[in-house]
């Protein structure tokens, strides 16, 4: 692997009809990522199962329950490199009582791998995933059109799916979307072109997972630095070292610059970006770092220090959401939650819920709870401000999670609007 | 640097660094486990990044079987010295002594009793977060563990249970009594630790490279001799060139063949192999699909 080599976070979505785990085995399988002790524990049990060939799919069966109820029940993370790029997979579930899952998986992701069986097309679970993935800002979305040995390699059929997708995922707000024609079973498309797809002029996956620009998926413009730590040495040689450290989650910052502290509004300018590996003169994201300023000011963790001349980020204590409930125990209007947002945890109360949607429609729904799995609109109010981007500018900045007091449980994530 | 050159290893070591902060900042009264293998080398030298010029904020502590390799404790010593931060040793020989844990057959693994004398000392301090070195892609029961892994009151983790983890907000809180494992490599790999220990020049034990060592083969797996592993009758000694990919307990860890004698060769090595690490070197994970699961629900790491 050479010294330039990315990290390239995606998830697979799709139910295991869609031949989703085998996707998943023949990537890792013809990219030379399966170990020999790893295929002969799932050649034993194909073999135990009385299967003729080899079932790629058992690779991503992790648990003992899974194994013995044939189920995928939470989300996996696997891991493989290519001589271009590094991989995380989060591998989720297709059913429909796991919406939780597939939302957790693709808020760290920077791609998603949206499966459907060439033979049925669209289906609501295509659509409900496309929804998902829009909902949590995956910047980079790809139709894998699988089966296609099922249906004879055929161009047609493959570009009617391709038509009627595209205009649903119209309606989302989804940026960038490829569509690839594969059989995972046979490897057609996957990592090698195979001979039976000569029609597809595209990339085959692999290959555009190894090539697809991600340089832009994190906001590169307007500087966000929420302090996590503050650094006090406290020895001879440091006595009087101040260093906020934290991890710089949107844009860049430079020796010099003038920084605004929120929500106190006190300015200051950086004199130093201390690491370990020596001080830089301007640092980036997702850089973790510890600044120093010019004046002693007041500054703990929870605080956020910005670029005094860009766009300012909100400071409020009320905001509306679209919030994805997570947890068995409903949503009580009637009590308060905490809500960790940043480095910064406060008490906060749903004054509304505006509606659900319906993740399979997207029609809107009123309701008066939110049970698991339920995405809705709300409104909060927060006992001391929060300093924030909205979800579409920052996902650093514009996401939260909201934390039950009573049993420590993390119930809902949310995006603010 | 400049943004083109923000690596894969960039990237784990930010998100590692930020892991850490958070249980500084967030727990009242963590600690770092740390074995004197390398992945927890690596630990120590992301704690470093983490909170340079400062402290470490927490201790070191390391749940010693006695059945080490003397090289990797003389390597835990020195770190720690060098590095002049506390470290906390506990001893399995101590839950012996107590009566928590009945050795039957000395010359077997002690790894099933760590999680005894592990539950023991976090009760001794008062820990509410252990952060340890393991990684996801050592084994299955680990791909499906979130990195702040809720521990209930018994130590146990329940895998159906787990707190959803979401971008890259971690939800820190316990009730009095219970506590959180915390692995903030996760997301490594094994070619990863053996880039970054190339990289930025970590000093490791040396039966990670290629020596030559007395062995025997038993049951398809290479054994080292030592005090605790002699030969059966009818077993043959070998002196073979070999290293270690794990540094666990000497009587189930098992070196590999291999003339590797340094961090690029073993890289190579590494990226040749066609056997996972546990596989290779765990004769412990090999007894069911399931043992790490069932370790882990009884409060091992």
């Amino acid at each position: 692997m050479s010294n330039t080599t990315q990290l390239l976070r995606f998830i697979t979505a799709g139910s295991v009809d869609d031949g989703k785990s085998t996707l998943i085995g023949r990537l890792l399988h013809d990219s030379k990522s399966i170990f020999e002790d790893q295929f002969s524990a799932i050649s034993k049990t194909s073999e135990k199962r009385g299967m003729a060939a080899v079932d790629l799919s058992l690779l991503t069966d992790g648990l003992q329950a899974e194994r013995e109820q044939g189920i995928t029940i939470d989300v996996a993370y696997r891991y493989f490199a290519t001589p271009k790029r590094k991989f995380i997979i989060g591998d989720t579930p297709g059913h429909e009582q796991y919406t939780r899952n597939m939302v957790t998986a693709a808020s760290t992701a920077n791609l998603v791998v949206i499966l459907v069986d060439a033979r049925k097309g669209v289906l609501t679970q295509t659509k409900r995933h496309s929804y998902l993935a829009s909902l949590l800002g995956v910047p980079h979305v790809v139709l894998a059109v699988n089966k296609m040995d099922m249906v004879d390699y055929s161009k047609q059929r493959f570009e009617e799916i391709v038509g009627e997708y595209k205009a649903f995922a119209a309606q989302l707000n989804l940026h960038d979307v490829h569509c690839i024609p594969l059989s995972a079973l046979n490897g057609d498309m996957v990592v090698d072109r195979g001979d039976n797809l000569d029609w597809y002029i595209g990339q085959p996956l692999l290959e555009l997972l190894e090539t697809i620009a991600i340089d832009r998926d994190v906001n590169t413009s307007d500087f966000r630095f929420p302090v996590q730590w503050v650094c006090r040495p406290q020895t001879e040689e440091y006595h009087d070292f101040r260093g906020f450290a934290g991890r710089i989650e949107a844009g860049e910052v430079s020796v010099g610059d003038e920084v605004t502290v929120l929500p106190s509004g006190r300015t200051s300018r950086v004199k130093e970006i201390v690491t370990y590996d020596g001080n830089l003169q301007t640092a980036f994201a997702p850089q973790s770092v510890t600044l120093t300023l010019e004046d002693e000011i007041d500054i703990s963790r929870g605080d956020m220090l910005v670029r005094s001349s860009a766009h300012p980020p909100r400071v409020e204590k009320e905001f509306e959401a679209t919030l994805c409930w997570l947890s068995e125990a409903p949503l009580d209007k009637g009590r308060k939650y905490l809500v960790k947002h940043t480095t910064r945890t406060a008490k906060c109360l749903f004054s509304r819920i505006d509606y659900r949607v319906d993740v399979n429609t997207l029609e809107q729904h009123a309701v008066e709870k939110l049970n698991m799995n339920d995405i809705a609109r709300v409104a909060l109010k927060i006992q001391q401000p929060l300093v924030f981007d909205s979800y579409e500018i920052d996902r650093a900045t514009g996401s939260f999670i909201v934390i039950d007091e009573a049993t420590n449980n993390t119930v809902a994530a949310g995006m603010i609007a | 640097m400049s943004k083109h050159a923000f690596t894969h290893l960039d990237a784990l070591e930010s998100e590692s660094i930020h892991i850490m902060r958070e249980v500084a900042a967030e727990c009242k009264n963590p600690a770092l486990l740390f074995s004197g293998g390398k992945d927890s080398i690596v630990m120590l030298r992301l704690a470093e990044k983490a909170f340079r010029p400062a402290k470490f904020p927490f201790p070191l502590v390391h749940i010693d079987t006695e059945h080490n390799f003397p090289e990797v404790i003389a390597c835990r010593d020195k770190l720690a010295a060098d590095l002049g931060e506390r470290l906390i040793v506990r001893s399995l020989e101590d839950s012996i002594a107590r009566g928590t844990i009945v050795i039957k057959d000395e010359s077997k693994p002690r790894n099933p009793y760590q999680s005894v004398t592990l539950l023991e000392t976090i009760a001794e301090f008062g820990f509410d977060a252990c952060m340890g070195g393991a990684r996801r892609d050592e084994e299955k029961a680990r791909a499906k563990e979130r990195i702040f892994s809720f521990r209930d009151e018994f130590g146990q983790w329940d895998p159906k249970n787990q707190r959803p983890e979401l971008w890259d907000t971690y939800n820190t809180r316990v009730n009095n009594g219970e506590n959180i494992r915390v692995f903030p490599i996760s997301n490594w790999t094994e070619t990863d630790i053996w880039e970054y220990i190339g990289r930025e020049k970590l000093h490791i034990p040396e039966i990670y490279f290629a020596h030559e060592r007395e062995v025997i083969r038993r049951g398809g797996n290479v054994i080292p001799v030592s005090h605790l592993v002699q030969p059966k009758p009818g077993e043959q000694v070998e002196v073979v060139s070999v290293r270690f990919r794990t540094v666990g307990d000497m009587t189930c860890t098992a070196p590999v063949e291999s003339t590797a004698r340094t961090v690029q060769e073993i890289i190579e090595e590494t990226a040749s192999t066609r056997i996972t690490e546990r596989g290779a070197t765990r004769m412990d994970d090999q007894t069911s699909e399931a043992s790490m699961e069932l370790r882990k629900k009884e409060g091992y790491f």
